[in-house]
């Protein structure tokens, strides 16, 4: 292993993210502060509690979620994109490096920036409402897998783009639908039967319903289940991962 | 001694059928500064590109410093610096920080005092925390060389490193390869300058079509196919070349006042004494007479043209 490598890699990310640290920061931050306005205040005084728990609470883990989500996959999708973009992939190919050492770095580096957003959305709302969390441990194990599992969804995006339009593509018409439509915002079972159904063909419920029920012990769907959507997703993003490594699939001719 | 870069039937098809490479066989000794030659699109760049490790050979093999760039690619790599044709940074990374990069993607411990001594070698040291955006092309160029330099290379790869680049530049450049040839650095470099190949060049390679059409140590190229020139200057114009001396291939300039003569410095006799002699059985004064022989860049346009033909 040429750690030297993927420290390199994960330092020059991270401080790419350190650069920009208003943008980073801040507009997580005041998204999050608008959706409790709109949603827990305006919204939330006219919506009862939802299983037991204030509607201004229960958004806090799909807000989370919607966050680390779009920001794991634009992250490592604009960190790989970014070099073949500039040209500067050259020294990654002709580097000692192979390509496990490439996507560790990335991909680590983009799943950091998340979680330390996810961490400061936690932290941002709690000023908000009263939060208490059941299952600490299953809470940051979710958040975790998410930020991975989702870095490296990134990292197949940003090999497979070609252009500024298809980087943004999927994180736009992809995974905020999925995680709006998901269940961040309400339970599922608000929803009349039939869309229900249709809901349980969305994959980030089950991320979304595991991660809120390790703050409340109250979830859509069986937590077994939350964990084995979210290792499903885990190891078909590494699968794809292996592919392109095998064969080098846009990066190299 | 065993070459430090060795291709044994080294080629390249791209996916549309073109030959980039044919099968090439190649030999560059360690320490020898090798240039190839060629126009654009003969190859160049696809040869360096395969034994550096961005693009995939379609067949053959290529062992650097004994390690095959396939198999033992991190040993293989670990000797390699390679500077690019095309400028490619990142336009808001320091100069510091991004040579630094370059020398942990190689696996190598941070060492400040190399990085400044190659910055200093370079002239980059003032800039060293300007961004990358704020300097000037040549600038650019030298942070390449630089982060190429950051790992110490066993081989350096210098694909058109004086394409538009001035003259400082291209001095300094020069330099450096001699700096770094003293130290025992391979040195290949693929250029469009002739001058160049004869300025810093122990061997010359000239590719077109993806052939490797000739390799020899610059002087005995230099010989070999060089031809000579010898113009005789008279003290009194003629009309034309005197009929005695029609047995030689003879030149005569417009205004009658010169004669150029066309040898070959390889052929069994020059026929110099003979004409020199015959000249003066003709009754002509001679005011000077001098030698030129055709540069480097005269062979090559020779050879190209050739294989085009």
């Amino acid at each position: 292993m040429n750690w030297q490598a993927v420290g390199a890699i994960y330092r020059y990310e991270m401080a790419r993210f350190f650069r920009t640290i208003a943008q980073s920061f801040l507009s997580p931050v005041l998204s999050t502060s608008l959706y409790f306005v709109v949603f827990g205040t305006a919204i939330g005084s006219r919506i009862n509690e939802v299983e037991g728990v204030s509607y201004g609470a229960f958004i806090v883990p799909g807000l989370i979620m919607l966050s680390v989500m779009t920001q794991a996959t634009t992250n490592a999708s604009f960190g790989i994109y970014f070099p073949k973009f500039i040209g500067t992939v050259y020294e990654l190919l002709s580097a000692p490096v192979n390509f496990f050492e490439i996507v560790l770095g990335y991909v680590g580096a983009a799943a950091t920036k998340a979680l330390l957003i996810g961490l400061v959305i936690l932290a941002t709302a709690t000023l908000f409402v009263d939060l208490t969390v059941l299952h600490p441990g299953a809470m940051v194990a979710f958040l975790l897998l998410t930020c991975l599992s989702f870095a490296l969804f990134g990292f197949i995006i940003g090999i497979w783009a070609r252009n500024f339009e298809q980087l943004q593509l999927i994180p736009l018409l992809v995974v905020t639908p999925l995680v709006f439509l998901g269940g961040a915002f309400y339970s599922i079972s608000m929803l009349p039967p039939g869309w229900q159904t249709v809901t349980y063909f969305n994959p980030v419920v089950y991320l979304i319903s595991g991660f809120r029920w390790a703050f409340f012990g109250t979830s859509d769907v069986p937590v077994a289940l939350s964990l084995l959507a979210i290792a499903g997703f885990l190891l078909m993003c590494l699968a794809v991962v292996w592919a392109i490594f095998r064969t080098g699939y846009r990066i190299k001719s | 001694m065993p070459a430090i870069v060795e291709t044994r039937g080294l080629t390249k098809v791209y996916g549309d059928g073109t030959e980039a490479l044919k099968p090439l066989d190649l030999d560059i000794e360690e320490g020898e500064i090798l240039a190839l030659l060629g126009p654009n699109g003969a190859g160049k760049t696809t040869l360096i590109s395969m034994l550096c490790g961005l693009v995939s050979p379609s067949g053959g093999h290529a062992r650097v410093g004994g390690h095959d760039i396939i198999t033992r690619y991190r040993e293989a790599r670990a000797l390699i610096g390679l500077v690019p044709q095309e400028i490619a940074l990142e336009p808001f990374q320091k100069v510091w920080d991004a040579v630094r990069f370059t020398r942990g993607l190689f696996g190598l411990r941070r060492d400040d005092a190399h990085i400044e001594e190659v910055l200093r070698t370079l002239s980059l040291w003032d800039k060293r925390r300007a961004k990358i955006n704020e300097l000037s092309g040549g600038m650019k160029r030298r942070v390449l060389i630089a982060k190429a330099l950051s790992h110490n290379p066993r081989v350096l790869f210098l694909d058109e490193p004086t394409a538009g680049v001035d003259v400082d530049l291209r001095r300094d450049m020069w330099d450096m390869v001699a700096d770094l040839r003293r130290d025992g650095v391979t040195i290949i470099l693929t250029t469009h300058y002739i001058e160049e190949a004869e300025a810093i060049a122990d061997r010359v390679g000239v590719i077109n079509h993806g052939e490797l059409l000739l390799l020899e140590q610059k002087q005995a190229l230099m010989t070999r196919l060089g031809r000579k020139t010898l113009r005789i200057e008279l003290r009194k114009p003629v009309e034309a070349v005197p009929g005695g001396l029609s047995g030689y291939d003879l030149e005569l300039a417009e205004d009658g006042r010169s004669l150029s003569y066309h040898y070959d410095t390889q052929g069994e006799g020059t026929g110099i004494t003979a004409l020199l002699q015959d000249l003066s059985r003709e009754g002509l004064a001679l005011r000077d007479i001098h030698t030129r022989q055709s540069s480097l860049e005269e062979i090559f346009v020779d050879l190209v043209k050739g294989d085009d033909a």
